[in-house]
Parts: C-alpha cells; structure tokens; sequence
C-alpha cells in the first residue's frame, strides 16, 4: 500500500476508531500504535522522496516536496512522542478526577483527528483546502482546550475559537484573492488553487491584488502561528487545555500555521519582486518577538510563560524567513525543528512537575529535582536548550539568524538581542528557582513516562553537535525552494 | 420664460394651496380608518382654517414684532417650497433661482424662524419646543442633503427640475441606491413633518411635543398660516419623494395636454402615498425623544450607504 | 447606464440588501431578529448566487446557490432559533458601544473597505465585480460586531455573518471558489457552529450567564 495514503489514513481511522470503541484499557496503546503507525509510514515516505524527488498523490491533490516532507516527520514523530507521553499523564488526570472516561475518550480521538489535519494541511496542493484543513485543526483543537471544563479552560477555548475564527477567515479572504489573480493566468479550471501550477506562473500574478491577498493571508494565518498584535488566545490556550495539547499545539499546529504563510510567501515573492512580502514578516516577527519577551517576565502561570516562550520563538521564525535568502530559510527551517522538539520536550516535563505539585503557579512549584530529579534536570536541560544555550540546537540554528541579520539588516541586531536578552533572564531565573531547592510534593499513582522528555533532548542536541549531510543537504534544498 | 411654463409655475402653485390642506385631511381620515375611530370629514382641514382665518388674533405680553411677522415668513418659505418642487412639470420658471440644496435652506429659514418665535413669547414650552425642533432639525437636514446628493450625482446636477426630469425619463433600471435613498428620505421626512414615531401630531402632551409645543401661544390667522404652512409642507415633501422616486406622470416640456394629465397622476400618487403615510402612523408607536437621534441617525446611515453604493456599484458599470 | 444587463442589476440591488442587512445586524439590540436579520442574509445571497449561476451557466455555482439557501437560510438560523430557545436568552443583547457610535464606525469602514476593493474589482471581469467592496465591508461589519457584542450569540452570528460576507467576495470576484474548497468550507462552518452549541451549554453551566464578560479572568499580570 502507498505509504502516503497510510500515513494520511491511519489517523483518520483510528480517530473514528478510537470515537467509537470509547475509553477502554488499551486504547491508550490503540493510541500509541496509531502514532507509531503514521511516524513509521511518514519515515518510508520521507526515504522515498529522498530518493525519488517530489511527487503527487490522488492525481494533483497532494503534493509532497522536501519542504513539506521533513515538516510531515517532524509532526509524525511529535505527533507519536506526544501519544506516549499523555498516556500515563491522562490517566493521573484521571484518578486526581479532573476528567471523566467520556473527555479520555475524546481527547484521544481528537487527538488523533487533530494529526490527520495536521498532515493533510501539511501535504495538500490546494491552497483552498489548506484553509479548509486549518480551519478543522482549529475545531478539533477548540474541544481539546476546554477538556477540563473549568471556567478558565472554557474562557481560553472560547478566546481561541473567536480569534482564530476571525483570523482563519481573513485568511480565507485572502485566498480568494489569491485565486482570483491566479484565475486571470490559469483560468478557470478549478486548478488555480494547486500551488504546483500557480509556482509556474507566479511572475504573472496581478501584484496589486497579490499584495492584499498576502496581507490578508499573514494576518489570518499569522493570528494562528502567534504573531502580534493576535496572539492573545495562544498562552490562554496552552495554560488552561492539557498539558499534551499544549506540547501538540507549540510543537506542531504553530509550525503548520507558519508552513501555509511560506508557501504564500513564494507566490508573492513571485509576484512582487522588491520584499514586500519579506519585509511585512520581518516587521510582524520583529514585533511579535519583542512583545513576547516583555510579556514573558510578568509571567507567573509556569504554562503561559512557556506559551509566550513558543510565541518568541515563532517571532524569531517569521523573522528569518522574512530576511530570505538559503542562510536564513535554512536557519528559519532548522529553528523551526529544533523549537518543535525542545519545546515539547519542556512541556512534556512541565505536564509532570505541575502534575506532582498540583499547581501551575511557578512561585508554589520548587525543588523539582527532590521530588524527580529526572523531570527536574529534564526541565532544567530543556529550559536550557530552548534559551539557545550551547552545545544545543536553537543554539546553531539562533547564531545562524543573528549572523545573517547582523550582516544584512544591521538595525535589528540590537533589537534580537535585547529581546532574546530579556527572555533568557526572564525564564532563566524562574525556571532555577523551580527546579532546585525543598519541597514536600507526594507520589503520584501512575509512572511518568519520561523517555519522550530525553529523547527530544537528545536529538536536539545530536543535532547541535553535528548535522549529518543528508539532514543539511535537504534543508538546503527547501530552504532554496522557499527562495 | 414662455406663457405655457408660467402658466404651469402658477397652476402649480395654485394646485399647491388647494391640495395640502386636502392631503392632511386624507391622511387624517385614513389614520382614523385604520385606528377604528369615525373619521371627520375630508374638508376638515379646510373648515379650521376657515374658521381660525375669522378669528381675531390674541398676542402674548411682551411679544415683540417678530412673533408677527414670522408665521407669514414661515407661509412664504413652505409656498416657494411648494413652487421649486416639480408636481406637475418639470418646466418652472422658478426652478432656476433656486436648486435642491436652496430647497433645503428654504426649509431651514422657516425651521429657524419657528423656534425663534416660539422662544419670543419666553414660555417654558416654547422654548422647549424650539429646543427640541432644532435637535430634530440639525440631524434630519444633513440626512436630506446626503439624499439628495444621491440624486444629484445619478443626474449629475443638483437642480430640482434636471433631476426630476432625469430620473422621469430614462430607461428601466434598478438603482440599488435609490432605494437606500427612498428609505432614508421616509425616516426624514416623519422627522420633520412631526408624524408619528417622532412626533404626535394629535396630542399636547407637554412631554412629547415639539411642534404643537411652538405653536401653544398662535391664534387667529397667525395660527391659520402656520397650519397652511405645516400642511404645504408635508406636501412639499410628499411631492419631493414622489418625483424623486416614483417620477411617473411629471409632464417634461411646454405640453399643455400632459400637464393636464399630471393632475390626475399626481392626486393618484398623493392619496397612496397619504394613506401609507397613515398606515405607518398607525402600526408605529412614538418613540421617546432620546431615541429620535438614533431614528436620524440611521436615516443619515442609510443615506450615506446609498450614496457610497451610488460610487461604487453604478458608477462604471 | 441602459446597457447594464437585468441580471448585473439584480446582482447589485441584492448586495446592496446585504450590505444593508449587515448594517440592520449591526443596530439590532434583541436575539431573535438578529438571528431572523441573518437568516434574510443569507438568503439573499443565495439568491444573489443563484443570479450568477444563470447568468454564467456555472454547474457548481448552482450547488452552492442550494448550499448556502440550506445551510445559512435554514439550517444555522433553526439550530439558533432552537439554542436560543433552550437557553432562553431572549432578551439580552447588549452593545459594549452604544449603537450610533458603532453605526459611525461602520460607514468609516465601509469607505475603507469600498476604496480597498476598488483597485481588485477593476481588474475582475465578473458581472458582479462592483460587489466585491460590497463583500468586504461586510466582513468588516461581522468583524465589528464580534467586537461590540458582549454575548455569546450575536458574536457567533456574527461570525456566521463573516462566512457570508467572504462568500459573497468569492463569488462575486471569482464565481465562487471550486467545488471541493466551497465543499469544505460549508462543512467546517457547520462542525463550527455545532462546536459552539455545545459550548454555550457548557458556557451557561459554568458561568450561568451567556455573558462573554464573565470570561475575563485569563489576564496578564
């Protein structure tokens, strides 16, 4: 069977298959082996495309290029590490009575739905349907946010599903844009959505028209991936929801968010040559990264720090990608993968420190490593890796953006750096108070599974240390492909 | 100036004072039909005026010459109202010394000159009358004019009769901002001619009033014009919609025949729009009078909406 | 002006009604007839498609005439209707500003929205180009009362309303988008809506209020 459809099939079934048969003893495992199933097909997938180059699947619907391919592994591979670790977190949810067997059985389907969006956002050739399959991430997500169903967690689901709402529908607005200038080209044959035939044509596109369409769509999808001034739902979401979705959520529907604005940005860049669109990014980028950082050291919610940490971050991201160029995309893209796999990794340690004291109040969580002294060094490591600290990852990936802009835009240096200054004080000083000193937490029934914490942890900083030349030469080709 | 349009400025003018006062008194009637009260007669209006025009005439104390003068002001302003306002034809000879935005001016001079009086006798009344006239005054006016541009852009000219002419002879088409227009121009004209969900033209209720409210202290004729006044008025008005959006029937050049023919057309067309003015009074409540700025205001949106629709939809296609 | 065909004609006369609809929205103080206020819109757009299809000849353009008259005329207004009814909240619509404040609001960004579109809309060959303004302003509208609307329904329909206005843009731009994407739209729209509904009951346990203000709590600092 074609790895492709496996990887997109798997699950969409087990989801469905997961909704149907209900909280049972092993559908925790269904929910593993599923994970492990798509990781498996996308690992084949992702040696086939090394191997064979770009290929289409279901005629031009889906398209898979070393772009979208690593994006599609990275999610796959988070999207598994998650499934283990929520199993036994959930369950300790479960006994401490914050959540019944109807919410387990919809989170896990959910879950699962929520993978199958991500994929098919990730791997779809029609940009409609891209709109179409963020738009489901975002309902499937909205009922994973409001799980416990306290007041806070309804308060932040209903903040997220109205301003990504409106966000996702001025992203819409934008697409209609884009395919109105691209049926001026193409006609109208129903394929002037597929981003394989508007990249062919993409010096032809009107560039009055193309403009407000990438505006339209920054600001639409830009208010998913966190940018400023639209960021509002994305701590609230990540605090309040469970602590999987919160890793799911940074580690991966941001990177998605962000893969769709790329993909516009080549069509844009296309049409209007001068930066527009790579100017708007660095000034959003810019933006969203200072904001972050001043936000972050009021921060008292151990969650919503980390949060407003991803939206960092993804500011950093959007503003390599805005530069342009091999460096910076090839920057932008292994920043993107170090950031997905730390800052899981830290939410996935923080889901068990906050677990075991019964508080997200970072001032009541202390002595982690009396408690743990696995999850408190993995914190510690992770807080660590996701400061830039070397021999980390974000490290190489942070030195590459800064040496790029202090070469080509000489004004922003000083604004990175006091900006990743501040973040680096702000989460630092918290984060050591957490980890070392006394406490008296108790036990909690079921074990932690603490592998997906360290092995985040070690590939990212294999990854500092040494790039292999595949991995280098296939962000590089991605990297070119985004121009 | 021919003799077949000044014969027709002066028909109309004449048409003019025999048929407002008719027009309050159909409206009377039907809203008393519709209300399931016994109607007075259609002549009504006529008899008031008839018997007020014998009455002697009682002045305040301490009115001054103004008082006086301004009920035959206020009578003249509403009779050249009457004579700009295309009815019949649209060849006035008056229709040159005065455009769409005089006509509007006309209709300010007698709002001012009404409140002033109204404030010259020095009672509380009037002098809240006068206040609350100005309030309706001030939003209703800027809604008109936006209506009237919306016209005048379709005709591109602000003169009544070109519009008039304009709108009456020209092909079939659907201007959707005409009727934005259309409703903008209903809400104002209820505003400024006292009609119901505004103002209560039955009652004296020192709460509600407006316009009874600036006329508490007229007798005798100054009362008589000042009722001619408000009938020529709400007659100059409905003869404004009725040109502007329902144009059919307006006699264009020196034709003695269709002027002659406009007669009947024009009283068909005041005796529907007189009975709809008396449905809306009747199925409509009176709003309280700080809801009234927020009636005008969405008079003057609707206004502006239309215009922009006008720029936007009609103007390259 | 003679040589504009019948059917351009109706096209504008029925933006021009959802312009005025998202305005009337926009003013409305009580629950129900907003939610009547948006079942009118919607179909009036789909009669507005409906033109376009004959007009064009366009298959699909058909379907989604059908689609919008079920789903936006029919459907979501029942599924209100029925929500507003169980919750019973009748009479609770309040404005954050008041509504002549909005209203003024509301023209400036119709300006915005006309001069933003008029560059795109010369550039279309579409009958129905002159709408596109049309199309964005009421996106812009809905925008607006999701953000004046205090409650949880009138910022829903004012959400549904944004869906209608961005559908009237693609049609009236492009002659709609292709089927699968219009597809895809409508069913996630409708997943949305029953999503929400959920919501509100569980919105109304919690807080006992539909009140979007109780849900203020999640701040900075």
């Amino acid at each position: 069977m074609d790895t492709f459809v496996l990887m997109l099939a798997i699950p969409l079934v087990s989801g469905m298959l997961l909704t149907v048969v209900g909280e049972r003893e092993w559908a925790p495992n269904l929910n593993i082996v599923a994970s492990l199933g798509t990781f498996l097909s996308s690992a084949l997938l992702t040696g086939e495309i090394i191997a064979d180059g770009p290929r289409m699947a279901f005629g031009e619907m889906f398209f898979i290029d070393s772009l979208n391919v690593f994006l599609v592994t990275l999610t796959a591979f988070v999207g598994l590490t998650t499934s283990i670790f929520s199993g036994p977190y959930m369950k300790n949810e479960q006994e401490h009575g914050r959540l019944t067997k109807g919410r387990m059985r919809l989170y896990k389907s959910m879950f699962q739905l929520f993978m199958f969006t991500m994929l098919a956002a990730l791997t779809t050739n029609n940009l409609g349907i891209l709109w179409v399959a963020m738009e489901a991430a975002t309902l499937t997500t909205v009922l994973l946010v409001s799980l416990y169903r306290t007041p806070a967690s309804l308060e932040a689901a209903w903040k997220y599903f109205i301003l990504c709402g409106v966000g996702i529908a001025q992203a819409l607005f934008g697409t209609i844009l884009l395919y109105f200038a691209a049926e001026r080209v193409l006609g109208e044959t129903g394929n002037a959505l597929l981003w394989t035939r508007l990249v062919d044509v993409k010096g032809q596109l009107e560039p009055t028209v193309m403009a407000l369409a990438f505006i339209f769509l920054l600001v639409g999808y830009g208010t998913k991936v966190g940018l400023a001034p639209l960021h509002n739902w994305l701590p609230d979401a990540h605090a309040e929801g469970p602590t999987p979705v919160s890793a799911v959520l940074s580690g991966l529907l941001l990177n998605v968010a962000l893969y769709a604005i790329l993909r516009c940005k080549v069509l844009a860049d296309g049409a209007l040559p001068g930066g527009f669109a790579g100017n708007l990014m660095m000034g959003f980028g810019l933006l969203t990264l200072v904001m972050a950082a001043f936000f972050l050291s009021r921060q008292k919610d151990i969650k919503r720090m980390f949060a407003y940490s991803s939206i960092e971050h993804m500011g950093l991201i959007t503003f390599a990608f805005g530069m342009g160029g091999v460096v910076a995309n090839f920057a932008g893209l292994l920043h993107m993968t170090m950031h997905s796999l730390t800052k899981s990794a830290i939410f996935f340690a923080v889901g068990h420190a906050t677990q075991k004291t019964g508080t997200q109040i970072m001032e009541n969580i202390r002595g982690l490593l009396r408690i743990n002294p696995v999850i408190g060094w993995g914190l510690m490591l992770g807080t660590l890796a996701i400061l830039g600290m070397p021999p980390f990852g974000v490290f190489a990936s942070e030195f590459m953006i800064l040496t790029h802009a202090m070469k080509h835009h000489p004004w922003a240096t000083p604004v990175l750096l006091l900006a990743l200054g501040v973040a680096f004080a702000s989460i630092f000083g918290r984060v050591q108070s957490m980890v070392f000193g006394e406490t008296h937490a108790k036990r909690l029934p079921h074990a932690p599974a603490i592998t997906p914490v360290f092995l985040h942890l070690a590939i990212v900083l294999a990854l500092g240390l040494y790039i292999p030349p595949y991995l280098t030469r296939w962000f590089h080709e991605a990297a070119k492909m985004i121009g | 100036m021919t003799v077949a349009g000044l014969f027709g400025q002066l028909l109309a003018i004449v048409l003019a004072l025999v048929l407002a006062p008719l027009l309050t008194g159909w409206v009377n009637q039907c809203r008393a039909w519709m209300q399931n009260r016994s109607a007075p007669p259609l002549l009504q209006s006529y008899y008031m005026l008839h018997k007020l025009f014998l009455k002697d005439v009682v002045l305040a104390h301490g009115t001054s010459s103004f008082f006086r003068t301004a009920p035959y002001v206020i009578f003249g302003c509403m009779l050249l109202a009457c004579a700009i306002v295309p009815t019949l034809s649209t060849d006035l000879p008056l229709a040159p010394s005065a455009d769409t935005i005089a006509l509007v001016g006309v209709f300010g001079l007698a709002r001012i000159f009404i409140s002033l009086a109204a404030m010259d006798i020095g009672t509380s009344f009037g002098t809240l009358g006068g206040r609350r006239e100005m309030l309706i005054g001030f939003l209703a006016e800027p809604a008109l004019l936006m209506v009237i541009f919306t016209t005048a852009l379709i005709s591109q000219s602000t003169s009544v009769a070109t519009i008039v002419e304009t709108l009456a002879h020209r092909d079939f088409v659907i201007y959707p901002s005409l009727a934005f227009a259309g409703v903008a121009f209903t809400f104002v004209s209820f505003a400024e001619n006292a009609r119901v969900p505004v103002d209560n033209p039955a009652t004296h209720l020192e709460l509600t009033m407006i316009h009874e409210a600036m006329i508490l202290e007229y007798s005798g004729r100054h009362l008589a014009l000042i009722e001619l006044a408000a009938s020529l008025k709400l007659y100059a008005y409905s003869c404004l919609g009725l040109a502007l959006f329902f144009p059919w029937g307006i006699a264009a050049g020196e034709n003695p025949l269709g002027l002659l023919a406009a007669i009947p057309m024009l009283v068909f067309k005041l005796a529907v729009g007189g009975a709809f003015l008396a449905g809306i009074e009747t199925i409509n409540a009176k709003m309280r009078i700080f809801r009234a700025p927020e009636f005008l205001g969405t008079a003057f949106l609707l206004a502006v909406l239309g215009l922009l629709v006008r720029l936007l939809l009609e103007t390259r296609v | 002006m003679s040589s504009v065909p019948l059917s351009a004609q109706l096209i504008n006369l029925f933006a021009s009604v959802i312009l005025l609809m998202a305005f009337a929205m926009l003013a409305q103080r009580r629950v129900l007839p907003l939610i009547n206020l948006f079942a009118i819109q919607g179909a009036v757009l789909a009669a507005s498609t409906g033109v376009v299809a004959v007009t064009t000849h366009q298959a699909h353009l058909y379907w989604s005439a059908g689609l919008t008259l079920a789903l936006k005329a029919l459907l979501l207004p029942w599924i209100l209707h029925r929500l507003v009814r169980r919750l019973n909240v009748k009479w609770d619509v309040e404005s954050l500003i008041n509504i002549p404040t909005t209203m003024i609001v509301g023209i400036v960004l119709v300006v915005v929205a006309f001069n933003v579109a008029l560059p795109i809309s010369q550039l279309s060959s579409t009958i129905s180009r002159g709408t596109l303004g049309i199309a964005l302003a009421s996106v812009m509208l809905a925008f607006l009362m999701m953000i004046t609307r205090s409650k949880a329904i009138p910022q829903v329909v004012g959400f549904l309303a944004m869906e209608n206005g961005l559908f009237l843009a693609a049609t009236s731009a492009t002659y709609g988008m292709p089927m699968v994407v219009e597809l895809g739209i409508a069913l996630d729209v409708l997943v949305g809506a029953i999503i929400l509904g959920v919501f509100f009951f569980q919105i109304r346990e919690q807080f006992d209020s539909l009140d979007i203000r109780h849900l203020e709590r999640l701040k900075d600092s």
